[in-house]
C-alpha cells in the first residue's frame, strides 16, 4: 500500500494531467462534435505546439512569448490544414477522413524528425515556476500547480466561448444539427474554419504548457491521442463538458493507479471505459445516437 | 405570373440515381398562403428541400423576387428571405428556447426583437430558459415556427406543421398560420391534413409521384371528390 503523501501526491498529479487531458480532448471533441471529422492529427499537432515553443524559446528565451507565438503559429497551421485538406473530406466517410488525417499526422511527426532529429529537446521551466510548493507536509513541483491553474483558466476562457459568445452559439448548434445551421443563413463553412482553427490551437497550447515536465520528441502525441479518444469516448462524443470531467477522471485513474502499480494505468483507464460502455454507452454527457 | 415572388420553374430533383421530382413548376404571390399536397412519398418535402437548396434540383429554375436563387448554398437562400421550416423540426435540443432564437436571428438583416415573437406565442417565453429538448411537440413546432418569424422571413416554407400534433394544438397553430396570413406573410404549406390546410391557403397545388397533377383553389378541391380520392385518399 502506497503512503499517504505518495497518493496524494499523485492525486495532483493526477489534476495536473487531466486538466491536460480536458484541454486536448476538448479540440477533439469540438471538432469531431461539428465537423464530424474524428482528427488522428490531433497527437502531431500537441507535438508541434511543444515544438513551436521550444523554438521560440531558444531563440527569446521568455516563455510568455514562446506561449504566444506558438498559439498564433498553431492558428496558423489549423487554418491552412482546414482549407487545404480538411475541408474537401468533410463529405467523404469515415475512414477516409481517418486516413487522411493519420496521414497528415505522419507528416507532421516526420517533417519534425527531419528538421530537429529524433533525440529530445528539452524546454526549461519559466522562471516563475522554478522550485517547489509547500502544500502541508507535502512538497509539490511549483510548475505543475501553475499549470492546474493556467489550464483551468484556459478551459475556462473555452466555456466562455463555446457558451456567452455568437460564435459558441453556432459552434454548439452545428454540434448537434450544422445542416440546420444552414439553413438558418449562417456559413457553417466559415464556422467550420474557425473550430478546427480553435481545436489546434487548445492542441497546441496543451503540448507547450506540457513541455517544460517532459521531453519533447517527435512521437510524445501518440500516445495523448489515444488517451484524449478515451477521454471524449467517457465524456460523450462531441460534448465540452464531457471532455472537461473525463480529462479530469481519466487524470486521476492513471496517476492513481500509478502509485499502486504503473504497468496497469492504462489497463485500468480501459477498463473503466469499458465499463461505461456497458452502462452508458453514450458516455457522461453524451446523448444517444449524436455524432 | 410576373408577380410571383416565388416561381418554381420546371425543376427536376434526384435523391441519388432515383429521380423524384419532374418538371415541377409552381408559383406563390406575394401575401399568397399556397398549399401543396400530395400523397406520402408525392414528393413534397422534396419540394421544400429543393427550394431551400438543401437538395440542389439537377435542371429548372427557382427564382425569389425575378432573380435566380438555384444552385446557391441554403445559408445565401436563407439570408434572401426564405425560410424552411422542416418536417422533423430540427430545434436544437441542447440549446435554450431563447438560443435558438438567438441562432436563428443571427444573420437577419431585419431580425424581430425577441418580443414580438413571444407576443405570437407566449408559451414560448413562458418556456424561454428550457432546453429545447425538453419542448413537447406543439411546443418544438411553435420554436420552429418562430425561428422563421425572428428572421422576418419574406416567404415561410412550412413542411408538415401539424404532423403528430394533438387536435387542440393543431387548431391553435392554423389560428397563428391565418395570423400571419392576414399580416401578409407568404407561406408555402406541405401538409397531409388537407382540412387543415385548406383552411387558410388562398390556392392549392396537387402532387402526384413527382409530377404536378392540379393547381386550383381550396374551393373548387374540396367540390371535387373524385380529385381528392385519386389523388390525396380522401
Amino acid at each position: 500500500m502506497p503512503s499517504a503523501p505518495l497518493l496524494l501526491s499523485q492525486a495532483f498529479n493526477g489534476l495536473a494531467l487531466g486538466t491536460l487531458l480536458a484541454l486536448v480532448s476538448s479540440g477533439l471533441t469540438i471538432i469531431l462534435g461539428t465537423l464530424g471529422v474524428l482528427n488522428f492529427a490531433h497527437g502531431a499537432l500537441f507535438m508541434l505546439g511543444a515544438y513551436a515553443m521550444y523554438v521560440v524559446i531558444a531563440h527569446t528565451g521568455s516563455f510568455l512569448l514562446g506561449i504566444l507565438v506558438g498559439a498564433m503559429f498553431m492558428l496558423v497551421v489549423g487554418v491552412l490544414l482546414e482549407r487545404i485538406l480538411i475541408r474537401l473530406f468533410y463529405n467523404r466517410p469515415h475512414e477516409d477522413q481517418i486516413l487522411v488525417t493519420f496521414g497528415a499526422s505522419i507528416v507532421i511527426v516526420e517533417a519534425v524528425r527531419a528538421v530537429f532529429g529524433g533525440n529530445s529537446q528539452h524546454v526549461p521551466t519559466p522562471g516563475w515556476g522554478e522550485g517547489i510548493a509547500r502544500i502541508g507536509f507535502l512538497f509539490y513541483p511549483l510548475y505543475r500547480l501553475e499549470l492546474i491553474g493556467i489550464i483551468a483558466a484556459l478551459l475556462l476562457l473555452l466555456y466562455l466561448i463555446l457558451y456567452r459568445t455568437s460564435i459558441g452559439l453556432v459552434v454548439r448548434a452545428g454540434i448537434e444539427d450544422a445542416r440546420m445551421v444552414g439553413i438558418l443563413g449562417i456559413n457553417v463553412q466559415r464556422a467550420f474554419l474557425l473550430v478546427f482553427a480553435i481545436g489546434v490551437v487548445a492542441a497546441g497550447v496543451s503540448g507547450m504548457l506540457y513541455a517544460p515536465i517532459v521531453s519533447v520528441q517527435p512521437d510524445m502525441g501518440g500516445n495523448f491521442l489515444v488517451e484524449a479518444f478515451v477521454v471524449i469516448v467517457i465524456g460523450g462524443l462531441g460534448s465540452y463538458p464531457g471532455a472537461v470531467v473525463g480529462g479530469l477522471i481519466a487524470g486521476e485513474i492513471i496517476s492513481i493507479t500509478s502509485a499502486f502499480d504503473s504497468a496497469y494505468s492504462d489497463v485500468m483507464l480501459y477498463a473503466v471505459m469499458a465499463l461505461l460502455l456497458v452502462l452508458r454507452p453514450q458516455g457522461l454527457f453524451g446523448s444517444e445516437g449524436r455524432v | 405570373m410576373s408577380t410571383s415572388l416565388l416561381e418554381i420553374d420546371g425543376i427536376n430533383s434526384y435523391y441519388g440515381d432515383s429521380h423524384i421530382l419532374f418538371d415541377v413548376s409552381l408559383q406563390v404571390g406575394r401575401n399568397e398562403v399556397v398549399a401543396l399536397l400530395g400523397r406520402n412519398g408525392a414528393g413534397k418535402t422534396t419540394t421544400l428541400r429543393s427550394i431551400m437548396g438543401v437538395l440542389a434540383p439537377r435542371s429548372g429554375a427557382i427564382r425569389l423576387d425575378g432573380k435566380p436563387i438555384h444552385g446557391l448554398p441554403p445559408f445565401e437562400i436563407a439570408r434572401r428571405g426564405l425560410q424552411l421550416v422542416p418536417e422533423e423540426r430540427a430545434i436544437f435540443g441542447q440549446l435554450t428556447v431563447e438560443e435558438n432564437l438567438r441562432l436563428a436571428a443571427l444573420t437577419a438583416p431585419n431580425a424581430w426583437p425577441l418580443d414580438r415573437v413571444y407576443n405570437f406565442f407566449p408559451r414560448l417565453k413562458e418556456r424561454r430558459r428550457s432546453g429545447g429538448r425538453q419542448l413537447s411537440g406543439g411546443e418544438q413546432q411553435m420554436l420552429a415556427i418562430a425561428r422563421a418569424l425572428i428572421r422576418d422571413a419574406q416567404v415561410i416554407l412550412l413542411d408538415e406543421p401539424f404532423e403528430g400534433l394533438a387536435p387542440l394544438i393543431v387548431r391553435d397553430l392554423v389560428r397563428v398560420s391565418r395570423e400571419l396570413a392576414a399580416q401578409g406573410r407568404t407561406i408555402l404549406v406541405v401538409e397531409q391534413n388537407v382540412v387543415a390546410a385548406l383552411s387558410f391557403a388562398d390556392r392549392v397545388y396537387v402532387l402526384n409521384n413527382g409530377h404536378m397533377a392540379w393547381e386550383g383553389t381550396p374551393g373548387a378541391l374540396r367540390a371535387d371528390p373524385a380529385l381528392m380520392k385519386a389523388h390525396l385518399g380522401i
